[in-house]
């Protein structure tokens, strides 16, 4: 053994004391972070419990059955038609939304900035009977024309366009794609403030290494402002989505619930599970909320994994690590 | 074929083997400065003489990196930020009306105090990034000899042209800091601008930029911000040591030729500072 060589090479044990103050600082943080897994955990219990009656009573039936009447019900038609809400909504809101974030982060001069950053969160303050009553009152006549003109003109080639019973007027109005307007208008805040919000924080370094090349704004954007925020967009595009999937009492105003599978997003009759709630909580017996209590569970299950999935994405990107600069 | 019909041809290659040796030199006239209501440089006069390298000393705050950035436009894009007096590159004042900024830095390249490859781009990319940026279109093969070509200059080439594909974020900051240099490079710019460029770095890759440097004079104009006195002595033919106090912005006090600089200052200031007295 070598002079001064310590006898073992391993590990110590690294003990760091903790004074009383930060030991009962650390547990009430704790506690106050622990309370969010305990209200999740006990909507999730509630909603199980609740649900199991009607989960028993239909079995695997449950994720099959497109009808939603007593004694036989499942979620195979409300849970694709939400779904198909909320794409619609996103095809919508997605683009207007990553364009202006990029306006306000990148080109909007000072003044026009902060303006425009308090009018987007004034549209997310907006509560969503206020965007169903107007969607109901003033959209859905003043767009009827332009989902007429959708569906003769572009529903040859796009099926999904394509309506049926093209002669009557009422085949155009309570529709997926309105109900999908509508949604798209109250994501749009969420998704444009998020994304804004890590554009922002693209670092200057590489902004300056950009220009200092000779690139103009727009190249400078694509090369450095748009990777940096990749992760940040995806995230702010996925809670978007959940939004969307939960959005209740605008898309139970606009709609004309319908129980079969819809992919004609442009005719008449389109649902979704929380408006399915919100209609039928009322005039259900015990049997009927149990399986309103179950359809529940499934979105909720759906949206807190659509979550999950964002904020993986989120962290393992740049925009979530923390960054060097 | 006539004597007239080659007199042109004949002296075409002389004039541009004139420009390729470097006529694009840098001068200010009576340049100012400020950021909001404050002055931070007062008439500064510089000329950074064609294919020499032109060293900036003077104490921290006195404006180097200001005039540095303003030498390429980058000034502007602070907020608030003022300019007075004259840029020439080859005579033309780069602030004149309808000159657009970009080009203007397509043609004088800087390198940052703080390297800042595109982290997720490649190697590759990084050092192609200019060409896309400034709209540059070459071919493929082009593309791979000048990522080659600048990767040599830059000192570089021998330590990553096994592994062009893996992103420049997970270089070394001395290499990272060399990856920036030939990014600046693979633009073909006249001028290039270094603003304190082995700050941040360790003795080897600190000679390593500086054998850059060498490698470099004479093709382009460049003007170097250092703190460190050997490396200005080492790199630069000419120097100008800027000061500033807290009530009068920045002023160059003395400029010339490096070694007249540091061995015969006809400034006490200069003299005080280049022998690490002051400041
Ligand atoms: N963005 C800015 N806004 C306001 N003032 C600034 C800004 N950048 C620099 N200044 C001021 O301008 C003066 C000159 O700064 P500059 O960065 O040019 O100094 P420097 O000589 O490069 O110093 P150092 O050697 O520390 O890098 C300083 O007083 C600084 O406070
Ligand atoms: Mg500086």
């Amino acid at each position: 053994m070598a002079p001064g060589e310590a006898a073992e090479d391993r590990p110590r044990r690294i003990v760091a004391p903790v004074t009383p103050a930060d030991r009962l600082f650390r547990s009430g943080l704790r506690a106050a972070g622990m309370s969010v897994f305990v209200i999740m955990g006990l909507v999730a219990l509630f909603l199980l419990l609740r649900g199991l009656q009607a989960l028993r009573v239909a079995g695997g039936s449950f994720f099959t059955q497109t009808a939603w009447k007593p004694g036989s019900f499942g979620v195979a038609s409300v849970l694709p038609d939400g779904v198909m809400i909320a794409v619609v909504a996103l095809l919508i809101a997605v683009p207007v939304s990553l364009t202006t974030a990029v306006f306000i982060s990148e080109y909007a001069p000072l003044w026009l900035r902060s303006f425009l950053i308090s009018l987007v969160d004034l549209m997310a303050a907006i509560p969503s009977i206020v965007y169903g009553l107007w969607g109901l009152v003033f959209l859905q006549p003043n767009i009827v024309g332009l989902v007429r003109w959708m569906a003769l003109h572009l529903g040859g080639f796009l099926p999904f366009l394509h309506v049926p019973e093209a002669d009557i007027p009422s085949s155009y109005t309570s529709s997926t794609f309105i109900a999908g307007v509508v949604v798209s208008l109250m994501i749009t805040p969420y998704i444009t403030s998020l994304s804004r919000e890590v554009m922002s924080q693209a670092p200057r370094g590489e902004r300056e290494g950009a220009y200092a090349l000779g690139s103009t704004r727009w190249g400078m954007v694509r090369s450095v402002v748009l990777p940096y925020s990749r992760g940040g967009i995806v995230g702010a595009v996925m809670i978007g989505f959940g939004r969307a999937m939960g959005e209740t009492i605008a898309v139970a105003l606009i709609i004309s619930p319908n129980f079969s599978v819809t992919w004609h997003v442009l005719q008449n009759g389109a649902n979704s599970i929380p408006s399915l709630i919100a209609l039928r909580f009322g005039e259900s017996d015990d049997l009927g909320l149990s399986a309103l209590m179950a359809a529940g569970l499934v979105l909720f299950a759906l949206t807190l994994g659509v979550n999950v999935l964002a904020s993986t994405i989120i962290s393992r990107s740049r925009t979530g690590a923390a960054t060097a600069d | 074929m006539t004597d007239a019909d080659l007199a042109p041809t004949v002296q075409m290659p002389a004039v541009q083997a004139a420009t390729a040796t470097g006529t694009h030199g840098l001068e200010t006239r009576a340049v100012s400065a400020w950021f909001g209501e404050r002055k931070v440089l007062d008439r500064v006069s510089l000329t950074m003489p064609a294919g020499q390298v032109t060293a900036l000393i003077g104490p921290s705050g006195c404006g180097k990196s200001t005039y540095l950035r303003l030498l390429n436009r980058m000034h502007e894009m602070v907020r608030g930020a003022g300019l007075a007096g004259e840029v020439l590159l080859d005579g033309d004042d780069v602030y004149a009306p309808g000159r657009l900024p970009a080009s203007v830095r397509r043609r004088i390249g800087m390198v940052f105090q703080r390297p800042n490859p595109f982290p997720a781009m490649s190697i590759y990319d990084n050092v192609a990034s200019g060409l896309k940026l400034a709209g540059i279109k070459v071919t493929h093969q082009e593309r791979d000899e000048l990522v080659e070509t600048s990767l040599v200059r830059a000192g570089l080439w021998t330590e990553v042209r096994d592994r062009l594909k893996t992103p420049g974020g997970a270089l070394s900051g001395g290499q990272q800091q060399r990856l920036c240099i030939a990014r600046s490079l693979a633009v073909s710019p006249d001028v290039l601008l270094m603003d304190e460029p082995c700050s941040a770095l360790d003795p080897t890759s600190t000679r390593r930029v500086e054998e850059t440097i060498e490698l470099l004079r004479g093709r382009l104009t460049i003007v170097i911000v250092t703190h460190n006195m050997q490396q200005a002595q080492r790199v630069s033919q000419r120097c100008a040591f800027f000061l500033a106090s807290h009530d009068t912005p920045g002023r160059v006090v003395e400029s010339g030729p490096t070694e007249q600089l540091f061995d015969s200052p006809r400034d006490e200031r200069t003299s005080d500072y280049v022998n690490g007295r002051f400041g």
